[in-house]
């Protein structure tokens, strides 16, 4: 059986997940998804991931949530939302959701995923140093794409928001 | 203290997987649908760093690395477009935003 950090941290992670898709408000929802981000990062350091847990935090927790907090203030858009569904909608995402689950929980429950003699060999070294040394050596290209790649992104984004603010005025 | 086993980890991620899968097909507000992509990422991150751990292997944390710096760009450029869309058509909901019907 589990232990008992995670039993909590995969409570508190599917729990705020299913928050995340049933709160009418917009930014209880972004609340429940730092919370969720949260129980994650619990589960990433019980997996020995400590960096990754840093990161998913930082990068995820401080960043994007924030982000979506400040859209979401930014665009109001509370008032004006309806949050009936149509019962065609929700049978089809339950089929979806039943399907999926059924699908990946069966792989999950009797799949015999564990290799016996490695189940409790920690990583070797999954530390900063390991880190770099693989970025740096194996993955060097792939860290250059997506430093490209965030390149791209910010370009995409200002132009974004930029071709609106010259389109504005002309009308 | 026992540890959880992969199998474990691996039921918490689909099960993830599959609310966040839910949300983007129930909701309708543009943003929430965003969100429940985001936790779509999330769970196969979370799959990815247990297998890595149970498999011995850096591979999956380093991926999971390049999924997050991923992740990252994708959400400012999807919020971008979403206060785009917003501005041209006064709406994020996905019910009425239906101009490629007919």
């Amino acid at each position: 059986m589990a232990s008992i950090l995670f039993l909590l941290f995969s409570t508190l992670t599917v729990l705020c997940a299913v928050g995340v898709v049933v709160n009418k408000n917009a930014v209880n929802a972004a609340g429940c998804l730092l919370l969720c981000l949260v129980g994650v990062a619990g589960l990433f350091v019980q997996l020995d991931a400590y960096l990754l847990a840093f990161i998913l935090l930082l990068v995820y927790a401080g960043a994007v949530v924030a982000l979506f907090l400040f859209i979401i203030m930014l665009l109001d858009v509370q008032g004006r939302q309806s949050f009936g569904f149509s019962g065609i909608t929700t049978f089809a995402g339950l089929m979806a959701f039943a399907l999926l689950l059924t699908g990946l929980g069966s792989i999950a429950i009797k799949g015999h995923l564990d290799a016996p003699r490695l189940n409790r060999l920690a990583v070797e070294g999954a530390n900063l140093k390991s880190y770099a040394q693989q970025l740096f050596t194996t993955y060097l290209l792939p860290v250059q794409i997506i430093g490209f790649l965030l390149l791209i992104a910010m370009l995409g984004v200002i132009v974004l928001s930029k071709k609106h603010a010259t389109e504005e005025p002309a009308k | 203290m026992m540890t959880a086993s992969l199998n474990e980890y691996v039921i918490i991620s689909s099960l993830l997987f599959a609310i966040g899968f839910f949300g983007v097909l129930l909701r309708r507000n543009t943003l929430v649908v965003f969100m429940c992509l985001e936790l779509m990422l999330i769970a196969s991150t979370l799959a990815l760093v247990a297998f890595s751990r149970f498999n011995a292997t850096m591979d999956g944390n380093i991926f999971v690395f390049f999924i997050l710096t991923v992740a990252a760009a994708e959400v400012a450029v999807g919020l971008a477009i979403i206060v785009a869309l917003f501005r041209k058509r006064q709406t994020v909901q996905i019910d009425q935003l239906d101009s490629l019907k007919n």
